[in-house]
């Protein structure tokens, strides 16, 4: 076993050495520009790309003139939006999204209220889930867009998308979901989900980073997109710029693989990430896990270690690359914002810790994360003053603190 | 974020970990900060009634490394301070020493704060008056 173990595959995964060997005559042989029409370097080029297409368009349930190669997921979500809200917007102003969602999507909104558009964020419940009811309710004859991701990446909830696009499909509203993080792990289908536009990206399925896809529907209903970038009208119009040929290679063989190999791998990974869970939850008392056990990522398990800081816990498991949503370890200092719509309270927030297995992770890896967990888990337990005075019967939720 | 030696030094073996008895009117007991914010330290201060000297402290962190170090160098600077003198220890002391970057500063804060509630507790029990500025609980 190599030391420090990577458990942050949310975040990012290493690149199968497949995907990479499948890449690697793109830089230096098949080197054309896949819009050169005139000779075989353009041709080959075009050939790898369409291939890629194809690749794709067979993992999600898709064709290939529906897939839309991006930058990656922060574009593909961005072109979605933005480019649906310049799209339709004769036909109305308000976008319904959800609290969790990744920044590249809230943000997104945030900037399209700037300009005048109305958005709706729907809360979550403890368990993370959207309420379809509420969904319903929010929908008006001004929804032009329900923006909703597939799985959330720091608690791996899987929303209901076939009812959510069930709902979009009766109302005549368009459904776009943030796939990014469900793509490859669970069966996704935009077909038997109903979704209209989708994003995801090369580096969360072992592919190459830089390199995204974002799935426009061609038929029933035909999706347009007003492009967010002005050039050579690359992409049907809707993604001008040079095509990235070995991202877009790697994008394709990452897919074909996790094609092949997803229920085997979810299966191993589940089991590994359950067994993970068990050892904590039955060595450690006041171990919580965040959002859904059933309707979860196979691969994730965010869970609050009560009474314990979470930066100070990834210090003493500095040999093991997780995330915290404790607020010490982000810019902002606060707390994630994920973990605070579950309503869970602020104090299990900063004693969260994400794991995020993956495709190249042992047995023998979780067995040493869970000692190493347990053991620093104890010892901050006995440094902390909150453990004490649980332990002694205080009410912590009843103590007045002197918040700073 | 890369930590200093001496915020590693203490995190791996913090020193005074530890509870003193809140009841013993020698004991002053300073607990602050919040759980939602991250951070909650509790320090403890024996004395010496007859000579004014911390004879004892001991401290409990819920906060991050830096939080944690903070607290546990507190503890050590105090034994054998008088109180008059350990109210002298100013949080910038302990970013000196910790090398702690900006946006650990907070940290040092919280444990001067808990030096002072200490105190102030502890004078409390004696009935020392408590000058204003210090009566930060």
């Amino acid at each position: 076993m190599k030391l420090p173990i990577y458990l942050d595959n949310h975040a990012t995964t290493r690149m199968d050495p497949r995907v990479f060997e499948t890449i690697r005559p793109y830089f230096l042989d098949v080197f054309g520009n896949a819009a050169s029409r005139n000779h075989s370097f353009g041709w080959e080029a075009e050939e790898a790309t369409d291939k890629a297409r194809k690749q794709i368009a067979d993992l999600i349930g898709a064709t290939s003139k529906e897939i839309v190669f991006t930058s990656g997921a922060t574009e593909s979500n961005n072109l979605a939006i933005k480019g649906v809200a310049e799209m339709y917007a004769e036909r109305g102003n308000h976008i319904i999204t959800v609290v969790t969602e990744h920044k590249a999507v809230l943000d997104t909104c945030k900037h399209l209220e700037k300009r005048g558009a109305r958005v709706t964020y729907l809360p979550v419940g403890q368990d993370g889930l959207v309420d379809l009811d509420q969904l319903r309710d929010a929908i008006t004859d001004k929804t032009i867009l329900i923006s909703i991701m597939y799985a959330n990446n720091e608690i791996g909830v899987v929303q209901p998308i076939a009812e959510i696009g069930r709902i979009a499909k009766e109302k005549g509203v368009l459904l776009h979901s943030d796939a990014v993080q469900a793509v490859g792990k669970i069966p996704v289908n935009v077909i038997s989900d109903n979704i209209d536009i989708m994003s995801l990206t090369g580096h969360k399925i072992y592919g190459p980073k830089g390199c995204g896809a974002l799935y426009v529907r061609r038929r029933n209903p035909r999706v347009q997109l007003t492009a967010q970038m002005d050039g050579g009208g690359h992409e049907r119009g809707m993604r001008s710029g040079t095509l990235n040929v070995p991202g877009i290679v790697g994008l394709g063989a990452a897919c074909e693989l996790c094609g092949r190999e997803m229920a085997e791998e979810s299966a191993r990974l589940r089991g590994l990430r359950d067994y993970l869970k068990g050892r904590l939850m039955n060595e450690l008392d006041e171990v919580y896990v965040n959002g859904s056990l059933v309707h979860r990522l196979p691969h994730n398990l965010n869970i609050s270690f009560a009474y314990v800081e979470g930066e100070s816990l990834l210090m003493g498991i500095n040999d093991i690359a997780v995330s915290s949503g404790s607020a010490c370890t982000s810019a902002t200092l606060e707390p994630s914002y994920i973990l605070k719509a579950l309503g869970a309270g602020d104090d299990l927030a900063h004693s969260s810790i994400r794991f995020g297995l993956g495709r190249f992770t042992t047995k023998e890896e979780i067995d040493y994360a869970a000692d190493k967990v347990v053991d620093v888990v104890r010892k901050l337990r006995e440094l902390s003053p909150l453990y004490e005075m649980a332990k002694e019967g205080v009410d912590l939720s009843k103590v007045v603190w002197a918040a700073h | 974020m890369a930590y200093s030696n001496k915020v590693l030094d203490h995190y791996n073996n913090p020193r005074n970990v530890g509870s003193l008895d809140k009841a013993d009117p020698n004991v002053g007991t300073g607990m602050v900060g919040a759980p939602e914010c991250g951070d909650v330290m509790k320090l403890q201060v024996k004395v010496d009634p007859e000579t004014g000297v911390i004879e004892d402290a001991k401290f409990k962190t819920f906060g991050c490394g830096s939080a944690i170090a903070s607290s546990s160098l507190a503890t050590e600077w105090l034994r054998g301070k008088t109180v008059d003198q350990a109210l002298e220890i100013k949080n910038t002391d302990i970013v000196n020493e910790l090398s702690l970057p900006p946006v650990k500063i907070h940290c040092s804060v919280l444990a001067e704060d808990a030096i002072k509630a200490a105190i102030s507790d502890y004078k409390k029990k004696q009935q020392i008056p408590v000058q204003a500025e210090t009566a930060l609980v």
